[in-house]
C-alpha cells in the first residue's frame, strides 16, 4: 500500500487526526508504521509542520492552537506506540505459529543415565559409612602377601590344617620370599597392628582370592574385615557392633543374631554368626522370620596374634569380624550367581548396578 | 563327621529328642551341617501288597495293580515296573506324599485313560539307593499296612558335623557325646578299658629309628600279635554303623579299626603278620622308595615321610595309609595290631604332598589324644578276640607317651574380662570338669587348670574362656554398646580412598559401566599389556586364562567388551577402578582407573547428530573429567604424543607432570593388542595411575583463593592460521597464549579444516582468543597491537600464516 503524503496544508486539526490516526491504524507493518510516523512527526511530517507554525502566531492564538497541535501530537505518538505494539505481538504470534518441534523425537540420553556403579563399590561405600559413623576407619594393604603376614602372624602354624581351610594361591617362586594371594584381608589388621598403637579401630575391605569356582566361590572375592583393639572391648561389644551394623546395612528396625562357637587360628573364642531371615519363595527378608542364614565369622583376637603384632595380650585385647562384601550385596540386592560379578555382562551391570549420584549417605539412607 | 543317632546313644545316657542333639551341637559349637533322617522322610510310606496286576488296556508297558494298602479298600495303582505281579509285596505311597528321589509330590492321575491313586515305588524313588530298575520287590512275611521304614529299620538319623579343625576330640562318637553331656544334655557313659592278658610274648620287635631331633615324627609305637584268628566278615552291627556313615565294610579286623577311628576318633593299623617280615622299624622314607598303598595305587615316597618298614622295606605309611603286602585279607590268620603317635604337621605335609585323605590323617593331623594310644590298642584287641578269635600277645611298646602338663594359670576374671559375661566360677569350675579340665584352686582368684589329653587346642587363657562361653552360650552374653567419640564422627578415607571412590562416580558420570574383572589374566594378555613377569605368575593358577596379575585394567575391560559385542552389545563403554601390578613388591601394586569404549560414541546412533566413532578424544574428555572430579590441577599437565606398545602410536598420549611423573595414557588402543584380545576395534582407552597423581599441596585453611573477576568486558578475536599439517594445535595455542600473559584469558580452537581452499600438506586451525582487560577499557589500537603480537609469535613458533 502507498502512504499518501500529508499535505502540510492540511491545516484542519481534525481532519489530520482523523486521517493520520486511520493510516496508524492501517499500517500492516513496522515499516508502514514508520512511514506514517515520519509523514506524522518526521522532521518534515505534518504535526511537525504544524508545530512550526506556532512561531508566527499570536500570543493567544498560540495558548489555544498550540494546545491543539500538542494534544494531537501526544495522541499521534501514543497511536503509533500502541500500533506497534499489536505489530509486534501479531509478528510474534506469527513467528511461534511457524516454530513447531516434534517433542516426541527422542532427546539424547545423559551419561548420567548410562553410567553405573558396581554394586560391589556401592556396597563398601555403604560399610565404609555405616562403620565411619562408629569411629572406624579404613585400612587398606596389598594383594600378594607374604606368607607370614597372610598365616604365620595370624597364628596358622606352618603346615597347620588350618591354612588347609583357604585353598591358597601362590606366586611361582622366583627365588625369593614365597608370596601368595592374600586369602582375607586379615594381613590389612597385622599390618594395623604393627604400625599403630591401640586404641584401634579400623575396617579393611579388599579383594581377596582362594582357588574355588563354582556359583557361590569364584577364585576371587570381596571381603571387609573389622578390628578392634583397646583395652576394654570384649564380646559383648562385638555383639553390639554386628547387630548395629547388620541392622543399618539391610535397613530394617531389628535384627536378631544367632552365634555359633567355631574356630578361626585367629581369634579364641571364635564364631560363626548367623542372621535372622525369612525366605519366602526365591526372596530373602532380613530382621523377621524364623530362618537363620550364616552370614559372618568373628571372635575375641587370639592373644598370640596380638603377640606377634607387637601388642600386649594381657593389657590389650578386642574383636574382629569378616565378612563377604559380595555375599552380602548378593543378600540384599537379590543376586543370585556370584560369578556375574565379574562377568561385566552390561545387561547385568546396569540391571543390578547404581545411578553415578546415588551416593549412600546416613542422612538419606543408604540406598535411595 | 558322620554319625548316627544310635550309634551316639552307645555313648550317652539321653532321653533328648533328635531335635534337641542338633541343636545342642551346633550351640556348642559342633555344627550340624545335615541331618538326614530317613524314617522322618519315608514315614508316609507304607508296606503294601498287589493282589492283582493285569495289563493296562491302552500301553503294553504299563500294568494296573490292584493294591491292599492295609487300610480300607484296594487302591488302583498304574505301575511301569517290569517287576510288577501279581503277590508281591512292595512300598506304596499315597497320592500327596512327597516322593524324595524325584524331588515331587504325588498328586492323583489318569494314565493313559486309567485312574492311578497312588505308586508303588523304587528304592530309587525313596533314596535309598540308586536302584530304579523296578519296584522295591518285599519277602512275603513283610506286614501290609506297616510303616516301610520302621520295618526296614531305617530308623537311625544320620547327623553329620562340620567340624573345625581344633577338635580332633570330636571327630569320635565318643568326644561328641562328651561335649554334649557337658552341655547337660545327658550323662558320658564311660567304661573302663582292662588291658589284655598277653599269652605269650609279641615275636616282633620295633626300632624308631630316628635321630634326637627327629623323634617328635614318631614318639610312641605299640604293637601287638594275635594269632590264629579268623577274619571273616565283621557282626551285622557293625557293618550297618559303618554303612550308615558311608564306609564299605571289608572285614572283620579292618572293620574293627574303621570303627575304632569313628568310635574313639583313634586310628589303627592291622598287618597281616604272617606277610610281614622280621622285625618293624620306623623311620624316614628315602627317596625313590615307593609303596603300593591299600588304595591300589603306588606312592613315590622321600625323606620327609615316615614309614614303617620291614626287611622287604616300605610296609605302611605312617599315620596314612597302610601298604597292600601287608594288608589283611580273608586269609589273615595272624595279625599284628598297630598303635600310635605321630607328629601332626608331618602326616599332614606327607597327605597333602601325596593327595591321600584318609580318616587316619584326618585325625593324626589333627591331633589324636596320646593317652588313649594304650586304651585304643586294647580294646582293638578286645574286639579281635571278641569277632575272629585268637590268641594275643603281650605288647611291644617303643618310644614314650608324652607327658601332659599344661597347667594354665586362670583368673577367674578373665572370662568377664573378653566377653563381659559374668559368670560364677563355681558354674564354670563344673563346666571345665564336666568336659574333663582339672581345675585345681578353684577357690583362689587364679585357678590352676590343666586341659585333657584329648584337647590339644587348649593352649591358653583366652581358650579356657572359650569353653565357659561355648557351654552357656554366646547367646547369654549380654550385648554392649561400643563407647563411641563424642560429637560428628570424623572423616577416616585416606586421600587415595576417596580419589578412587570420587574416580568411580566421575567415570560413571561420564557415560561409563562400572565393571570389576579379576586380578588375574592370561600370560598373553598380561605380555600384551606390558606385563608377564615370571614374579607376577601364579604357580596354581585355576584356569591357564587366570594365570598371571594383570599389569593393567585394559585387557580385562577389553575382554569385558568384546564378551559383550559377542552377545550382540557392540557399544560398549566400562570403565574399572582398581589394583594393577607391576612387580610382585608392596610398591609394584597400583591403583589405576581404566576405561574403555568401543562402537559408536555418546547416545549411538541418533536423529540429533551425526554417528560416528568413540575415539582418543573421548578417552581424553573422560580423562579430564576424572582428573578434575579429583580436583587435581591440570595447569602443569602434559599431553605428550605417543603412548606404551598397546596403544596406538599415532592415535595414542602420555599423560605427564614432568618426564618422570607419568600418570598415564589415553587413545586408540593398537590393532596388534586388540588381536590379542580377538577383540574386533577400534576401542579407545584411557588408563591412569590414581596413585602417581600429584597429591594437593596441604593448605591450613579451607578458604578458596579470592576470586579476582573484572567489570570490564571481555574481547574476543578469531584468527584462523594456515600451518604445516604436522604442527600441533596445542603448540599453536601456546605460541598465541604467550603473545601477552597478563592480557590473553583464554585461546579456544573452534576450528580445524584441511581440503578446499588449504594448500596442499597444511592445515587451517582457527583459534578464539580472549581478552581481559584488567585496569581500563582496551582501546582499538591496543586490540590491534596484541592480534598482531599473536600473528608474529605464530609465525616465530610455528611456522603459522595468517588465511
Amino acid at each position: 500500500m502507498a502512504f499518501a503524503k500529508i499535505e502540510t496544508a492540511m491545516t484542519d486539526i481534525a481532519k489530520l487526526e482523523e486521517y493520520t490516526l486511520r493510516q496508524i491504524d492501517e499500517a500492516a507493518d513496522e515499516a508502514a508504521l514508520e512511514a506514517v510516523r515520519l509523514a506524522a512527526l518526521g522532521k518534515k511530517g505534518a504535526i511537525s509542520a504544524l508545530l512550526a507554525t506556532l512561531g508566527k502566531m499570536s500570543p493567544e492564538e498560540r495558548k489555544t492552537e498550540g494546545a491543539k497541535i500538542n494534544a494531537l501530537k501526544d495522541k499521534t505518538t501514543e497511536a503509533i506506540a500502541t500500533r506497534r505494539e499489536a505489530l509486534s505481538e501479531a509478528a510474534l504470534e506469527t513467528r511461534l505459529a511457524a516454530e513447531t518441534l516434534d517433542v516426541t523425537l527422542p532427546a539424547p540420553a545423559s551419561p548420567l543415565e548410562r553410567g553405573r556403579i558396581h554394586p560391589i563399590s556401592q556396597v563398601t561405600d555403604e560399610l565404609s559409612i555405616i562403620f565411619a559413623d562408629m569411629g572406624f576407619a579404613v585400612a587398606e594393604g596389598p594383594d600378594i602377601e607374604s606368607d607370614d603376614y597372610n598365616f604365620t602372624k595370624l597364628n596358622f602354624p606352618e603346615g597347620h590344617p588350618a591354612r588347609e581351610m583357604q585353598d591358597t594361591f601362590f606366586l611361582a617362586p622366583t627365588g625369593g620370599e614365597k608370596r601368595l594371594l592374600r586369602t582375607h584381608t586379615s594381613p590389612v589388621q597385622v599390618r594395623t597392628m604393627l604400625s599403630k598403637k591401640p586404641p584401634i579401630r579400623v575396617i579393611c575391605p579388599g579383594r581377596v582370592y582362594r582357588c574355588d569356582f563354582d556359583q557361590t566361590h569364584t577364585p576371587m572375592f570381596h571381603q571387609i574385615e573389622g578390628l578392634v583393639i583397646d583395652e576394654t572391648t570384649h564380646l559383648g561389644h562385638l555383639k553390639w557392633t554386628l547387630e548395629e551394623f547388620l541392622k543399618s546395612f539391610f535397613e530394617v528396625k531389628g535384627v536378631k543374631l544367632r552365634f555359633r562357637p567355631s574356630f578361626f587360628p585367629f581369634t579364641e573364642p571364635s564364631m560363626e554368626v548367623d542372621v535372622q531371615c525369612r525366605r519366602q519363595g526365591g526372596d530373602i527378608r532380613f530382621g523377621e522370620g524364623e530362618d537363620w542364614m550364616e552370614i559372618l565369622g568373628c571372635g575375641m583376637v587370639h592373644p598370640n596374634v596380638l603377640r606377634n603384632c607387637g601388642i600386649d595380650p594381657d593389657r590389650y585385647q578386642g574383636f574382629a569380624f569378616g565378612v563377604g562384601v559380595d555375599r552380602l550385596a548378593m543378600l540384599k540386592y537379590g543376586m543370585s550367581d556370584l560369578r556375574a560379578f565379574f562377568d561385566a555382562d552390561t545387561r547385568w551391570l546396569e540391571h543390578y548396578g547404581f545411578r553415578p549420584l546415588d551416593f549412600p549417605t546416613l542422612a538419606g539412607g543408604l540406598s535411595s | 563327621m558322620k554319625l548316627t543317632l544310635s550309634w551316639l546313644k552307645e555313648h550317652l545316657d539321653t532321653s533328648a529328642s533328635l531335635s534337641e542333639i542338633v541343636e545342642t551341637l551346633t550351640r556348642i559349637g559342633l555344627e550340624v551341617e545335615h541331618v538326614h533322617d530317613p524314617a522322618a522322610q519315608l514315614k508316609d510310606f507304607t508296606i503294601a501288597r498287589v493282589i492283582e496286576a493285569k495289563p493296562h488296556p491302552n500301553a503294553d508297558r504299563l500294568r494296573v495293580c490292584m493294591v491292599d494298602t492295609g487300610a480300607g479298600a484296594p487302591v488302583q495303582v498304574v505301575c511301569g515296573a517290569p517287576n510288577a505281579r501279581t503277590g508281591m509285596k512292595s512300598v506304596f505311597s499315597a497320592p500327596g506324599t512327597y516322593i524324595p528321589g524325584k524331588k515331587i509330590t504325588l498328586g492323583k492321575g489318569v494314565i493313559r485313560g486309567v485312574e492311578s491313586l497312588g505308586m508303588l515305588c523304587s528304592a530309587a524313588e525313596l533314596e535309598l539307593s540308586n536302584d530304579h530298575e523296578g519296584i522295591i520287590d518285599l519277602p512275603e512275611d513283610a506286614p501290609v499296612g506297616v510303616s516301610y521304614a520302621q520295618w526296614a529299620g531305617l530308623n537311625d538319623p544320620i547327623i553329620e558335623i562340620n567340624l573345625t579343625p581344633n577338635r580332633p576330640d570330636a571327630a569320635g562318637v565318643h568326644g561328641i557325646a562328651r561335649d554334649l553331656a557337658a552341655a547337660e544334655l545327658g550323662v558320658l557313659k564311660t567304661k573302663d578299658i582292662l588291658p589284655v592278658e598277653g599269652k605269650f610274648p609279641c615275636p616282633f620287635g620295633v626300632t624308631l629309628d630316628f635321630k634326637e631331633e627327629d623323634k617328635h615324627l614318631a614318639p610312641f609305637f605299640g604293637l601287638r600279635l594275635v594269632r590264629g584268628v579268623k577274619n571273616g566278615q565283621s557282626p551285622a552291627w557293625l557293618q550297618a554303623r559303618l554303612r550308615e556313615i558311608g564306609l564299605r565294610p571289608i572285614n572283620a579286623l579292618v572293620d574293627i579299626t574303621n570303627f575304632l577311628t569313628f568310635d574313639r576318633a583313634r586310628p589303627l593299623h592291622v598287618f597281616d603278620a604272617k606277610k610281614v617280615k622280621g622285625d618293624l622299624v620306623v623311620r624316614r622314607a628315602r627317596k625313590g622308595e615307593t609303596l603300593l598303598a591299600l588304595d591300589g595305587r603306588t606312592y613315590e615316597l622321600d625323606e620327609t615321610m615316615v614309614v614303617i618298614c620291614d626287611d622287604n622295606g616300605p610296609e605302611s605309611l605312617a599315620g596314612v595309609m597302610g601298604g597292600e603286602a601287608s594288608g589283611c585279607d580273608e586269609n589273615t590268620t595272624d595279625v599284628l595290631i598297630e598303635t600310635a603317635l605321630w607328629d601332626p604337621m608331618n602326616i599332614a605335609h606327607t597327605g597333602r604332598k601325596l593327595g591321600i585323605v584318609t580318616d587316619a590323617r584326618y585325625r593324626f593331623e589333627r591331633g589324636v589324644d596320646p593317652a588313649f594310644a594304650l586304651p585304643g590298642i586294647e580294646l582293638a584287641t578286645q574286639l579281635v578276640l571278641e569277632f575272629c578269635g585268637g590268641a594275643p600277645s603281650e605288647l611291644t611298646l617303643a618310644g614314650e607317651l608324652p607327658r601332659l602338663s599344661r597347667a594354665i594359670n586362670f583368673p577367674w576374671s578373665e572370662t568377664k574380662r573378653l566377653t563381659g559375661l559374668d559368670t560364677p566360677r563355681e558354674d564354670a569350675a563344673l563346666i571345665l570338669e564336666r568336659l574333663g579340665f582339672s581345675v585345681e584352686s578353684a577357690g583362689a582368684d587364679i585357678a590352676h587348670i590343666a586341659a585333657p589329653s584329648w584337647r590339644p587346642d587348649i593352649e591358653g587363657k583366652a581358650d579356657i574362656v572359650e569353653e565357659v562361653v561355648r557351654m552357656i552360650g554366646v547367646d547369654n552374653v549380654p550385648s554392649t554398646p561400643l563407647p563411641r567419640t563424642d560429637g560428628v564422627a570424623p572423616a577416616v578415607l585416606t586421600m587415595m580412598q576417596k580419589r578412587a571412590r570420587n574416580a568411580r562416580r566421575a567415570l560413571a558420570g561420564q557415560g561409563l559401566v562400572e565393571a570389576v574383572t579379576w586380578s588375574f589374566v592370561s600370560k598373553e594378555q598380561a605380555e600384551a599389556f606390558g606385563g608377564g613377569a615370571a614374579a607376577l605368575a601364579l604357580a596354581n593358577p585355576i584356569a591357564s586364562e587366570l594365570s598371571d596379575m594383570r599389569p593393567s585394567l585394559l585387557p580385562g575391560l577389553v575382554a569385558a567388551a568384546g564378551r559383550n559385542a559377542a552377545r550382540g552389545l557392540g557399544d560398549q563403554n566400562l570403565f574399572e577402578v582398581g589394583q594393577i601390578f607391576l612387580d610382585a613388591t608392596e610398591t609394584g601394586q597400583r591403583l589405576a582407573a581404566t576405561g574403555v569404549r568401543r562402537g559408536l560414541a555418546g547416545a549411538g546412533r541418533h536423529w540429533s547428530t551425526p554417528a560416528r566413532e568413540a575415539g582418543a578424544f573421548d578417552a581424553r574428555s573422560d580423562v579430564m573429567a576424572l582428573l578434575d572430579s579429583l580436583g587435581v590441577a591440570t595447569g602443569g599437565l602434559q599431553i605428550v604424543p605417543g603412548g606404551p606398545p598397546w596403544f596406538h602410536p599415532g592415535r595414542s598420549a602420555t599423560l605427564q607432570f614432568g618426564p618422570k611423573t607419568i600418570v598415564g595414557h589415553f587413545g586408540e588402543l593398537h590393532p596388534r593388542a586388540l588381536k590379542t584380545m580377538d577383540v574386533e576395534g577400534p576401542v579407545a582407552a584411557f588408563e591412569i595411575i590414581l596413585d602417581a597423581l600429584p597429591a594437593p599441596k596441604a593448605k591450613p585453611t579451607k578458604i578458596k583463593p579470592k576470586l579476582e573477576i573484572s567489570d570490564l568486558q571481555p574481547v574476543s578475536r578469531d584468527f584462523a592460521f594456515i600451518v604445516d599439517r604436522a604442527t600441533r594445535a596445542g603448540d599453536l595455542v601456546k605460541a598465541a597464549q604467550g603473545a601477552d600473559r597478563t592480557l590473553i584469558a583464554d585461546v579456544a580452537v573452534f576450528d580445524l579444516y584441511e581440503g578446499k581452499g588449504v594448500p596442499e600438506g597444511k592445515k587451517s586451525i582457527g583459534l578464539a582468543v580472549t581478552l581481559q582487560p584488567r585496569e581500563k577499557t582496551l582501546t582499538d589500537a591496543e586490540i590491534e597491537a596484541v592480534a598482531l603480537k599473536i600473528v608474529s609469535e605464530a609465525e616465530k613458533k610455528c611456522g603459522a600464516m595468517l588465511r
